[in-house]
C-alpha cells in the first residue's frame, strides 16, 4: 500500500519538474537537436579512421592521408562546435530552472505564517534551499543531457559498428550492461556511504561543539579524559565509515578500468580472428577500437545518471513538501482597502491553541481609538500571542477581532498591516544601513524623516556617533550595536510609517529606564491619536497606561488602571512591591 | 634586503610546518612504501596495455598466426586483472593513510583542547576552535590521498609514456610532443579562468544564503513591514547575479571541451597522416599506430591534474599553520610540587585570605574576600545577579587563577594540589545538570572505576532518584540523548545528587536550580540535599528558603564584596541586606510554604 502511493508520489515529483521545464521549449529543443548533430558527427569519425588505415593496406600517396587527416580535423571542428551548443542550451536551461525554482520557494516562504516558522527550524528550510535545489538541478540539467546523449550516442555506435560486422559488435558491447549496472550500484553505495559518513562527521562536530561550549562543566566535573574517549568512539566511527566509503570508490575506479580494458580485449580477440579470416578489415578494427573509447564516458555517465535521478526525486520531494503547504494566513483578495484607521480594537471572546495546547483562553476586551493598553503577566502567559493576533501573524482558534468595528479578515492584509507600528520582543534588524532599517516599512523615506524618528526613539545621538552615521552598515560584517540601540532602531522603525496602532511588545527591555521613560514621554506627546498595545515587564513602563491587564495563564487575571489595581491588592500589587524592593537594593 | 629576508623566513616556516607534518605520517611509513610500490606496479601495467595492442596486431593478426593470439590474449587478461587489484590496493592504502592522520590529527587537537584554560576560552569563540577540529582537518586530508603520493603517479606515467613513444617511433613522437603545449596552455588558462568564474559564483551563491537565511530569520518583520513585494525583488537580483556567474562557467566548459576535443583530434589527424607515411617507409607497423593513438590519450589526464596539485599544497599548507598554532597553546598550569600533599582524605576545611580576582585588567569581580569554612560545615552564599557567587566557586577549583591573596584547603594553598587532585575533592552540582551523553550509570559514575555498579544503585536510591530510573525501558542502563532532553529538569538534579554522592566528595559546591520544580519532586530533591550535607563542608548558592534555613552559616556577597555573615536569624534581626533580599527572593516562597 505504502509502496504503491510512495511510487505514484515518486511520478508526481517529476511531474512537477515539468512545467518549469516547459517555460524553456525552445531552448530544450535546440539542445535536443544539437545533440543529435554533436552525436552524428561523432559517430562517422571513426569511419573515416577505417577508411585511412584501410587505405594504408594498398598503396597510397601522401597526399591521401593528408586527406583523410583534414577531413578529421573538419569532423572535430563541427564535433566542436555542436559541442559548444549542446551545452549551452541545456545546461543553461537548468540554470534557469534552477533560478526559477528558488525564487519560487522564497516566494512561498514569504507567505508562511509565524507557526511555520516556529515548525521549521531556519537550517532546515536553509537545506532544501541549497543541498535538495542542487540535486534537482543536477537531474535537470546533467541528468537530461547524459542521459539523451548516451541514447543518442549508444543508437549512432550500433548503426555503424553493425554496418561493419554484426558478430563484433555483439562482442564489443558486451562489457557495457555490466559497466552502467556496476556504476550505478557503486555509485549508489558511494552516496549512501557518503551521507553517513556526513552523519558521523554531524555527530563529530556536535560533540565537539558541546564540548568546547561547556568546557567549564567538562573541568569541573575532570572528564577530560572521558571526554577525550567519547570523542575517540566517534572519530573511530567516522574513520571507519570513510575507509569503507574508500573502499567502494576504489572498487569503482578499479572496475571502470578493468572493464574498459577487458572490452580493448574481447575486441582484439575476436576481431583478431575476424581480420586473419579475411571478414573485416585492419581499417575496421581500428574504428571500433575508436567507437569502443568513445562510448565509455557515456555508458559511465548513463550510471551517473541514474543515480541523479534517484537523488533529485527525493530532493524535488523534500522542496514540494514545503511547496505545498498553504498559508495559513491568506491574505483576503478582496480586502476593504482602509485609508485611515482609527484604531479601535476589539476581542470578542478569543481563543488560541498552538499545536493544540491552548495559549489564550476566551479573551474579551475592548481598546478605543487613542488609548493605551498595557499587558503584564509571567513568561508564558500568552502576552506577545495577543499582540501578535491584531496584526495578523496568528489566526485565532475560536472568537473575532474587530478593527475599527469590522471584522479583521474583511480587511485588506497589507493595509492592515502598514496600519500597525509593530516593535516585537525579539529585536531582529536587517544587514543594511541603519537608515534603510528605519525606513524598512516605508516606500520612500527623506533623510529628514528617518531623522526625526531617530530622535524620538532617542537613538539619534548613538547613530552620529556610529562611523557612517545613518549609512553605518549593521550585521555580520558591519558594525554590531547593542541590545538597547537595536531596540530603539526597532522603535524607530515602527514610529517612522506614523501608524494608527503602535504595539511594544517588551521591546524596552535592554533600555536604561531613564532612556525609557524619555521615549515613552516624548511618544505620548508626538503622538497623542495612536492606539498604544504595550507589553512590559517593567511597571515604569506602563503605570500611566489607561488600561492594564494581567494575563495569568492565557486568561486576562485582573484589570484596571495601575491605581485600581494596587488597591487591589493581588498579581499587579505583588509585582509592583518587588520592583521597589529591586530598586532599593540597587542603590545600596 | 629585509623584503628578501622576510620572503626567507616564510620559506623555512613552511618547512618546518611540512617537517611536523611528515612527523604525523611516520607510523605509517610501512603502509607509505607499499603504496608507492604497488601505485609503480599499476603504472608499469597501464603502461603496457597499448603495447599488447601493438603486438596483437603486428605479430599475430596480421600474419594469421591465431594460435599464437591465445597466449598473448590470456597475458593481456592477467595484466587487467593484476591492474584491477593495484588500483584498487594502492587507492584504498593511500585513503586509509590519509584517514589514519587525520584520525589522529583530529584526537591530538581535541585532546588539546581538553586541557586548556578557561581563560583561553574567553577570548575564542567557539566557532573558531570547531574550525580547527573540523575542517581545517579535513583540508589537509587531500594532501596526503590525492596531493604527495599522486604527482609521483602521475610522473611515473608520463616518463612512461614519453620513452615507450619515443622508442616506437621517434620521429612521430616528437611530432605529437609539438601539441602537448597547447593543451597544457588551454589547460591552464581553463583552470584560472574557471577557478574565478567559480571563485564568484560562490560569493555569489553565499551572497543568496545569507540573505535567505536572514529572511528566513526577520520573516515576520519583513510581514509586519509590507517588504515581501521588495524583499523578493532583492533576493530576484541576488539570484539572477548568481544565474548570470553560473552562465560564465558554462560558457568557459562549452568552450573547453570542445577545444580539448578539438587538440586530441588534432593529434589523431597528425598520427594518421604522419604515421600512415611511416608505415609506408617501413619505419612504423599498423600496431604501432593503434597503440600511439591509445598512448597519446593517456597522455591528457596527469597534465591537467598537474595543475591542480599545488592549489591542494597551498591549501594545505595554510590549514596545517592553522592547526599546528592551537597546538601550541600551552595547557593549564600545573604545579611540579605536587608531591607532599595527600589530597586522598582531606577534611574540607576552606580559607580565602585577601583573595582579590578580575577576569581582565583591573575590573575586580571580587574584592578582598576572606572567608573560612569548616570541615562539615554547611554554607550558603547569597546575592543578587552579578554579586560575584559563582566566580568564587570557579576560584575553589582553580578554574582561574587569583591576582592577589590565597586560597587554601585543608591548611594548604590550592597551588600546591595537582589539578586532578583538587578538583576530584570536590563535587559541583550546577544549575544547568549536565548529562554526557551514555547511560544513567556511566552519568552517576562519570567513568570512575573505583563506583561500582553497588554503589551506584545505593547512591541513586538515597537519593530518591531510582523510582524514576527503574520505570525507565532500560533503568540504568537507558542511553541518555543529548543533554539528557528527555529526563524532566527535577529528574536530572535527582541523577546530579545521585552522582555526587556516589562520588562521597569532600566538599560539596551546589548552585541550586531556580526554576521551577513541581512540589512532589521539590521534596524529594530537599530530603536528598539533606542527607547529602551531612558531615560535608557543603557550599552551597541558595534559591530555596528551606535550604537557607537549614544551614550553619550564610555570606553575603555584593559587588563583590563579603557584606554579612552569620545564620538566618542573625542576619534577619540585622535588617540590612540579607534582609532585604530575603524579602525580595524568598517572601513569597515563604508564603506559599506556610499556606501550605
Amino acid at each position: 500500500m505504502t509502496e504503491t502511493s510512495s511510487s505514484f508520489s515518486k511520478l508526481d515529483q517529476l511531474k512537477s519538474i515539468i512545467p518549469y521545464l516547459a517555460k524553456y521549449k525552445p531552448k530544450l529543443f535546440l539542445g535536443f537537436l544539437f545533440i543529435l548533430l554533436t552525436n552524428l558527427v561523432a559517430v562517422i569519425q571513426p569511419i573515416f579512421i577505417k577508411k585511412a588505415v584501410d587505405s594504408l593496406e594498398t598503396v597510397t600517396s601522401e597526399k591521401a592521408l593528408a586527406v583523410y587527416a583534414l577531413s578529421l580535423l573538419g569532423i572535430a571542428f563541427f564535433e566542436g562546435i555542436f559541442l559548444y551548443f549542446m551545452r549551452q542550451t541545456i545546461i543553461v536551461v537548468s540554470r534557469y530552472v534552477e533560478y526559477d525554482l528558488r525564487n519560487d520557494y522564497f516566494a512561498h516562504l514569504q507567505k508562511m505564517s509565524i507557526q511555520f516558522f516556529h515548525n521549521h527550524p531556519t537550517g532546515d528550510l536553509m537545506a532544501r534551499a541549497t543541498n535538495d535545489l542542487n540535486a534537482v538541478r543536477a537531474l535537470v540539467g546533467p541528468g537530461i543531457m547524459y542521459f539523451v546523449n548516451t541514447t543518442v550516442r549508444l543508437i549512432g555506435t550500433l548503426i555503424v559498428m553493425l554496418s561493419i560486422n554484426s558478430v563484433l559488435t555483439f562482442f564489443a558491447l558486451l562489457t557495457f550492461p555490466i559497466m552502467v549496472f556496476a556504476v550505478a550500484i557503486l555509485m549508489r553505495r558511494i552516496h549512501d556511504s557518503f551521507k553517513r559518513s556526513q552523519e558521523l562527521y554531524a555527530e563529530i562536530t556536535t560533540h565537539a561543539q558541546e564540548n568546547i561550549s561547556g568546557i567549564r562543566i567538562v573541568k569541573v566535573y575532570i572528564q577530560e579524559e572521558l571526554e577525550k574517549q567519547r570523542f575517540e568512539k566517534l572519530n573511530k566511527k567516522y574513520v571507519a565509515e570513510r575507509l569503507s566509503l574508500a573502499k567502494i570508490r576504489a572498487l569503482l575506479w578499479a572496475c571502470m578500468g578493468f572493464l574498459s580494458g577487458l572490452g580493448v580485449l574481447i575486441v582484439l580477440w575476436v576481431g583478431g580472428h575476424l581480420v586473419a579470416n579475411g571478414t573485416i578489415s585492419i581499417g575496421s578494427l581500428t574504428a571500433f577500437f575508436t567507437l569502443l573509447t568513445h562510448l565509455t564516458w557515456p555508458m559511465i555517465a548513463l550510471g551517473w545518471v541514474i543515480n541523479l535521478t534517484q537523488q533529485g526525486i527525493a530532493s524535488m520531494a523534500r522542496i514540494n513538501e514545503i511547496l505545498h503547504i498553504e498559508p495559513e494566513i491568506e491574505a483576503n483578495p478582496n480586502g476593504k482597502m482602509i485609508d485611515s484607521l482609527r484604531g479601535e480594537i476589539e476581542f470578542r471572546n478569543v481563543s488560541f491553541s498552538y499545536n493544540s495546547v491552548p495559549v489564550l483562553k476566551n479573551i474579551s476586551l475592548k481598546i478605543k481609538s487613542g488609548t493605551t493598553l498595557a499587558i503584564v503577566g509571567r513568561t508564558g502567559s500568552g502576552k506577545s500571542t495577543l499582540a501578535n493576533l491584531i496584526p495578523r501573524l496568528l489566526q485565532p482558534s475560536s472568537g473575532e477581532i474587530l478593527i475599527d468595528g469590522l471584522p479583521i479578515e474583511t480587511l485588506s492584509l497589507a493595509e492592515l498591516r502598514r496600519n500597525i507600528g509593530h516593535v516585537p520582543q525579539e529585536t531582529f534588524l536587517f544587514s543594511e544601513s541603519i537608515a534603510e532599517n528605519i525606513a524598512f516599512g516605508i516606500g520612500d523615506a527623506k533623510p529628514e524623516d528617518v531623522e526625526k524618528a531617530g530622535k524620538l526613539s532617542q537613538v539619534h545621538k548613538d547613530i552620529l556617533g556610529f562611523p557612517q552615521k545613518y549609512e553605518t552598515v549593521l550585521g555580520e560584517r558591519g558594525i554590531n550595536i547593542s541590545g538597547g540601540q537595536k531596540q530603539r532602531t526597532a522603535i524607530s522603525r515602527a514610529i517612522i510609517r506614523n501608524p494608527a496602532i503602535l504595539i511594544l511588545d517588551d521591546a524596552l527591555s535592554a533600555v536604561d529606564t531613564y532612556t525609557e521613560e524619555e521615549i515613552l514621554k516624548r511618544l505620548r506627546r508626538e503622538l497623542t491619536k495612536r492606539t498604544n498595545v504595550i507589553i512590559s515587564h517593567r511597571i515604569s513602563t506602563i503605570r500611566d497606561a489607561d488600561n492594564i491587564i494581567v494575563l495569568e495563564n492565557g486568561e486576562i487575571a485582573e484589570q484596571g488602571d495601575h491605581n485600581s489595581l494596587l488597591e487591589n491588592d493581588g498579581l499587579y500589587a505583588n509585582l509592583y512591591q518587588m520592583q521597589l524592593l529591586e530598586e532599593s537594593l540597587e542603590e545600596l | 634586503m629585509s623584503e628578501h629576508q622576510e620572503e626567507n623566513a616564510v620559506k623555512s616556516y613552511d618547512h618546518i610546518l611540512m617537517k611536523r607534518l611528515i612527523l604525523y605520517t611516520r607510523p605509517y611509513i610501512t603502509q607509505w612504501i607499499s603504496a608507492i610500490a604497488v601505485l609503480f606496479i599499476a603504472s608499469l601495467l597501464q603502461l603496457s596495455i597499448p603495447k599488447f595492442t601493438q603486438v596483437a596486431i603486428d605479430d599475430y593478426i596480421r600474419t594469421g598466426d591465431l594460435a599464437g593470439l591465445t597466449p598473448i590474449i590470456s597475458l593481456f587478461f592477467l595484466v587487467l586483472t593484476g591492474l584491477f587489484v593495484t588500483q584498487y590496493v594502492q587507492m584504498y592504502i593511500m585513503d586509509w593513510i590519509g584517514q589514519k592522520i587525520m584520525f589522529d590529527l583530529r584526537r591530538a587537537v581535541f585532546g588539546h583542547i581538553q586541557h586548556l584554560p578557561l581563560k583561553f576560552f574567553n577570548k575564542n569563540p567557539v566557532g573558531k576552535l570547531m574550525t580547527r577540529v573540523t575542517s581545517d582537518i579535513e583540508s589537509l586530508n587531500e594532501l596526503f590521498t590525492s596531493g604527495l603520493v599522486a604527482i609521483f603517479g602521475d610522473v611515473i606515467t608520463l616518463v612512461g609514456i614519453v620513452i615507450i613513444m619515443f622508442l616506437l617511433n621517434w620521429k612521430l613522437a616528437l611530432l605529437t610532443m609539438f601539441i602537448l603545449p597547447a593543451l597544457f596552455f588551454v589547460s591552464i588558462i581553463f583552470k584560472i579562468k574557471v577557478r574565478n568564474a567559480f571563485r564568484l559564483v560562490r560569493s555569489r551563491i553565499a551572497k543568496i544564503n545569507a540573505y535567505l537565511q536572514e529572511n528566513i530569520s526577520g520573516m515576520v518583520v519583513s510581514q509586519l513591514f509590507n517588504r515581501e513585494e521588495k524583499n523578493f525583488k532583492k533576493f530576484d537580483d541576488l539570484n539572477h547575479d548568481h544565474l548570470s556567474a553560473f552562465l560564465k562557467t558554462i560558457f568557459y566548459f562549452a568552450i573547453f571541451f570542445p577545444l580539448t576535443g578539438f587538440i586530441s583530434a588534432m593529434t589523431t589527424a597528425i598520427i594518421i597522416w604522419y604515421g600512415g607515411v611511416q608505415i609506408m617507409t617501413g619505419a612504423l607497423t599498423f600496431g604501432g599506430i593503434v597503440a600511439f593513438l591509445q598512448y597519446v590519450f593517456m597522455f591528457y589526464r596527469p597534465i591537467r591534474d598537474l595543475s591542480e596539485k599545488y592549489n591542494i599544497l597551498q591549501s594545505a599548507m595554510a590549514a596545517s599553520e592553522r592547526v599546528f598554532h592551537l597546538l601550541d597553546e600551552p595547557v593549564e598550569e600545573e604545579n611540579e610540587q605536587t608531591t607532599n600533599v595527600d589530597p586522598q582524605h582531606a577534611r574540607g576545611k576552606i580559607e580565602f585570605k585577601n583573595v582579590w580576582f578580575a577576569y581582565s585588567d583591573e575590573n575586580w569581580i571580587l574584592k578582598d574576600i576572606n572567608l573560612k569554612i569548616n570541615p562539615g560545615e554547611n554554607v550558603a552564599i547569597v546575592g543578587a545577579t552579578g554579586s560575584g557567587k559563582t566566580t568564587l566557586i570557579n576560584l575553589l577549583g582553580r578554574f582561574y587563577n587569583i591576582q592577589r591573596g590565597d586560597i587554601s584547603l585543608d591548611g594548604e594553598n590550592i597551588k600546591n594540589y595537582s589539578l586532578h587532585d583538587l578538583r576530584s575533592q570536590m563535587s559541583i552540582v550546577l544549575q544547568d545538570v549536565f548529562l554526557f551523553a551514555g547511560t544513567i550509570a556511566e552519568n552517576i559514575s562519570l567513568g570512575n572505576s573505583k563506583i561500582n555498579d553497588d554503589q551506584i544503585r545505593e547512591a541513586a536510591a538515597n537519593v530518591n532518584a531510582s523510582d524514576f530510573i527503574n520505570v525507565l525501558p532500560q533503568s540504568f542502563d537507558t542511553e541518555l540523548n543529548e543533554r539528557g532532553s528527555t529526563l524532566s529538569v527535577g529528574q536530572r538534579q535527582l541523577l546530579a545528587f545521585a552522582r555526587a554522592l556516589a562520588h562521597d566528595p569532600a566538599i560539596l559546591i551546589l548552585d541550586e536550580a531556580t526554576s521551577s520544580i513541581d512540589t512532589e519532586t521539590e521534596q524529594l530533591i530537599q530530603i536528598a540535599l539533606n542527607k547529602l550535607m551531612t558531615n560535608r563542608t557543603s557550599i552551597i548558592i541558595a534559591h530555596r528558603l528551606s535550604t537557607i534555613k537549614n544551614v550553619d552559616k550564610i555570606i553575603v556577597l555584593h559587588h563583590g564584596e563579603v557584606r554579612e555573615v552569620g545564620s538566618h536569624q542573625e542576619l534577619l534581626k540585622l535588617e540590612g541586606l540579607y534582609y532585604k533580599l530575603y524579602q525580595l527572593q524568598f517572601a513569597n516562597q515563604d508564603k506559599l510554604e506556610n499556606a501550605a
